[in-house]
């Protein structure tokens, strides 16, 4: 295999690290073939190889779920913790306060964010620590096969008939308001915007939250949900068009983050809306 | 055995004939909220400094103010610490609880009061000092908004005239809680002075009770078992703490901050070589540690019952997924909130097991300051060693009471950091297999996130893995990696801290006792030979799993007595997991579960009742 010390001999495409792409591959996903989480496994497969990221200072972390089964499926080299479920939160705080340097890349979903995991969300949200916290948000818990979840719109409908007659969790909103520093909401199937969206996460420093539609093709794809493929497709409304321009005040940034970070008990909410242009809020419906 | 009890009932000599000497109990009952803490401490602190053996223990209510809460301290030339059921002399200053504790008194003892509370009447075989608190309070303390936080200093006076303290140790015990406020001193110096100098002008004593100077206290410290627990933590490396705020184990976590404010900053930068969060709830506290110990520092929480109940899911993840972690457990009284601010030892059996699924734990059992400081340096190593979540189980007698003991002394041993593999360990393996047992010892090897090397990232989870750490459902890895880790168990059971074991060549009764239960355990065996002819052998327990000494000290003996601080006899519980059916038969239980430290009579009654039943 090869290592950032030894370049391939091949003329294979490499990055700045000299590693290929297949470098940051995973294991074999076991997820249902069409589901959107497989989609976000490629981009930030593709994010973290074009930003030269170093496989081994990242940290894959996550709860329970069919999301959080995914980072087996990237970053084959990296380190990752498939924890508890609600529950990657605190596991990635307590990680990022023992080593720095790590880059902590954070996968969710909609039920193990937003229902048991809401406590240790809105919590982690206010600290500002860095992290990449991805919500891949299909709206059902899929592992228990396909019932509501906190983040299901009003008047959806699940495949059995039965109707969901709550109001949805709006995690984007409550990042916003709890003090994360950069946040947004993407779509699975958006491949430009959601690598753009991934990229500049991976540039800031604090906490990133991106709620990312992820559609589930066994138990939320159909007529009357608002989390399937064709809906969401009919009702994304782009707010921005999101490109990542790494200037020169990132790529620095990106290297004094390989610096022991200061001051581990106080949030510093300093980049919060000095990066709103990566900010995107697509209507939730 | 003191024998204070018998001689008062059987003398009606004047005072000074009937001396008991440096062997009585003080109940000091005030209302909480009150500022009696400084009184109190500078009591405890004065007759410590007279070099008689002293314990404080202080029974508080969960409440900030307005309840009754009462202070005892026992004074014992023995050396006897643990709590005494009765008490000799009284201190009533709180309407509330006044009559109750007064009619709780022994025939014989004594009772200073608040005039105001009238209490003489209800009594004819107490000795009583009434004390005009208020109108002695006034002419010291003109600040009339000081005066109640004052007012307790006068019995502390009344007190060091009746007893023989010396008001020159109040003085040094009241510089050394103020410091270096001189104002503060002098201020509740004056009115521990007009105590005394009441007392003089109006009591003839009429109690037998005296303390006199003795050398038995010289070198010691006096501490109380968190900051013990912290100061431990410090020493041993902690890196990573997370807490949420619990009673009775929040002053773990706040004294460590303390220390490590004043000595864990880097001098140079100025910046902290630690983190400490104060996190939102018991789980992210116990996730946080779990995700520092994963990522190599050592980390560390504190909590108590309710805690440990929220915490039982991570510690089977830490557990399973093999992450080391320290968690303090200051026991208090379950179930449910309980008795918030009251002692046992109720969690033995059920973080002896925490979580779902087959799990143990390892737990190291302190009964000292002297062990809360050793065991939580210990429990570090070992949490590395044996890659899993150690209990430190303290209590809230523990705890938060100030215990006298020798200085620490400075760990000699290096620190154990456990099986871990650098890039260049893995490189020259070429590659490695997390949860392989490569050893036979049942621990396998790890390396930390960021090392940087291809081969040496793996991916951690508290679903079914094999020795690869990939995911697997397989039956034979499932029970590979169980039986595996019953191996690892084993191994710690040789490596945890040995009973402490005291014999003497009888072989009919042994004692089985562990934490606190110690100093009444130490007792209690005085009186029962002194009393009862019985002698009885002992082996306090430090540490689960069971080191095979506590098998074969059951062994030996024909009857084998259980001390507990719970209902349920959690302790026998456990030990019944590990014996065989021979050994199991020999065990009988002494349990003791009102909330309040275990006393050596309660032990004594309940052994020689067992006894007389043979």
């Amino acid at each position: 295999m090869a290592t950032a010390t030894v370049p391939p001999a091949s003329p294979a495409k490499v990055n700045r690290l000299g590693l290929e792409m297949a470098n940051y591959k995973g294991n074999k996903s076991t997820l249902c073939a069409g589901c959107g989480h497989n989609a976000i496994s490629e981009r930030i497969i593709e994010a973290c190889y074009e930003m030269g990221v170093e496989p081994h200072r990242v940290a894959k972390l996550s709860g329970i779920g069919c999301s959080s089964k995914s980072p087996a499926y990237f970053l084959r080299t990296a380190y990752g913790v498939n924890s508890l479920h609600g529950r990657m939160p605190s596991i990635a705080t307590g990680a990022m306060l023992a080593n720095r340097n790590l880059i902590a890349l954070g996968v969710s979903g909609d039920g193990d964010t937003a229902s048991i995991g809401i406590g240790q969300f809105v919590h982690l949200m206010r600290r500002n620590m860095p992290l990449i916290y991805i919500i891949e948000d299909n709206g059902v818990y899929g592992l228990t096969k396909g019932q509501f979840s906190a983040t299901a719109d009003i008047g959806s409908k699940l495949k059995t008939g039965v109707v969901n007659d709550l109001p949805p969790i709006d995690t984007c909103a409550l990042a916003i308001q709890l003090g994360a520093t950069y946040v947004g909401r993407s779509f699975s199937g958006d491949k430009r915007q959601l690598s753009a969206l991934l990229k500049g996460a991976l540039a800031h420093h604090g906490t990133c939250m991106l709620d990312v539609i992820s559609p589930c093709v066994t138990f939320n794809d159909h007529e009357g949900s608002t989390k399937s493929y064709s809906y969401v497709k009919d009702h994304d409304e782009p707010l921005a068009d999101v490109s990542f321009v790494p200037t020169s005040k990132i790529s620095r940034w990106i290297t004094t983050r390989a610096q022991p970070w200061t001051s581990p008990c106080t949030t510093a909410r300093t980049s919060c809306f000095a990066n709103s242009r990566n900010l995107t809020i697509p209507p939730i419906r | 055995m003191a024998t204070t009890h018998v001689e008062l009932k059987e003398s009606e000599l004047p005072a000074e004939q009937r001396r008991v000497v440096n062997d009585l109990s003080i109940q000091v009952a005030t209302v909480n909220g009150s500022g009696s803490q400084t009184a109190n401490s500078v009591l405890l602190r004065a007759i410590f400094q007279m070099g008689i053996p002293a314990a404080g223990k202080n029974l508080f209510p969960s409440n900030i103010a307005g309840l009754p809460t009462w202070f005892t301290i026992r004074a014992s030339k023995e050396g006897y610490i643990a709590r005494r059921k009765d008490s000799e002399f009284l201190v009533a200053m709180n309407p509330e609880s006044a009559e109750e504790d007064v009619f709780a008194l022994k025939p014989g003892a004594a009772c200073v009061y608040d005039e105001r509370l009238n209490l003489r009447r209800l009594r004819d075989d107490v000795v009583f000092y009434p004390v005009p608190f208020d109108q002695l309070v006034a002419p010291v303390c003109p600040d009339a908004r000081l005066r109640k936080l004052v007012r307790n200093m006068v019995y502390d006076g009344v007190l060091a005239r009746l007893l023989g303290i010396e008001m020159e140790e109040i003085q040094i015990a009241l510089r050394k809680q103020f410091k270096k406020k001189a104002k503060a001193v002098d201020l509740n110096f004056n009115a521990a002075q007009a105590g005394y100098d009441y007392a003089t002008r109006t009591f003839q004593k009429q109690d037998p009770y005296y303390l006199e100077r003795m050398d038995a206290t010289r070198g010691k410290i006096a501490i109380d078992g968190n900051s013990a627990c912290a100061l431990g933590a410090m020493f041993a490396g902690v890196t990573v703490v997370t807490w949420y705020p619990i009673t009775p184990s929040s002053s773990v976590c706040e004294t460590l901050i303390e220390y490590m404010r004043r000595y864990r900053v880097d001098k140079e930068t100025g910046k902290a070589t630690f983190a400490i969060v104060q996190a939102e709830d018991e789980l992210a506290a116990i996730g946080m540690v779990m995700g520092a110990g994963w990522a190599g520092a050592r980390a560390m929480t504190a909590t108590s019952g309710p805690g440990i109940s929220l915490m039982a899911e991570f510690t089977g993840f830490g557990y399973y997924a093999e992450i080391p972690a320290v968690i303090f457990d200051i026991q208090r009284v379950g179930p449910s909130t309980g008795l918030p601010t009251r002692t046992a030892q109720g969690d033995m059996l059920k973080n002896a097991v925490l979580s779902h699924g087959d799990t143990k734990h390892i737990m190291l059992i302190p009964c000292s300051v002297e062990e809360c400081f050793t065991f939580s340096i210990e429990a570090f190593d070992l949490a590395e060693e044996f890659q899993t979540p150690v209990f430190v189980m303290s209590d809230l007698d523990l705890g938060m009471n100030s215990w006298m003991a020798d200085p620490f002394s400075y760990p000699e041993k290096p620190m154990v950091r456990g099986k871990v593999l650098s890039a260049e360990d893995v490189r020259r393996l070429g590659g490695f297999a997390r949860y392989k047992d490569v050893d036979g010892d049942g621990i396998g090897y790890r390396t930390l996130p960021g090392t940087p090397e291809p081969l040496a990232g793996y991916f951690t989870r508290g679903s079914g893995h094999n020795e690869k750490a990939i995911y697997s459902e397989r039956p034979n890895d499932y029970v590979n990696n169980m039986d595996r880790l019953v191996r690892k168990f084993e191994t710690a059971r040789a490596k945890l801290p040995k009973p402490v074991i005291q014999e003497n060549g009888r072989r009919e009764v042994g004692i089985i006792a562990y934490g606190t239960s110690h100093w009444a355990v130490l007792e209690a065996l005085d009186q029962l030979k002194k009393e009862q002819d019985i002698e009885a052998s002992y082996c306090r327990l430090r540490a689960y799993p069971f080191a095979l000494e506590v098998r074969d000290f059951i062994r030996r003996y024909d009857r084998v007595y259980v001390v507990d601080q719970n209902r349920d006899a959690q302790m026998l519980g456990l030990l019944r997991l590990e014996l065989e059916a021979e050994d199991i038969k020999k065990l009988r239980s002494v349990r003791h579960y009102d909330g309040l430290p275990i006393d050596a009579r309660s032990i004594t009654d309940e052994i020689v009742s067992q006894e007389a039943q043979n």
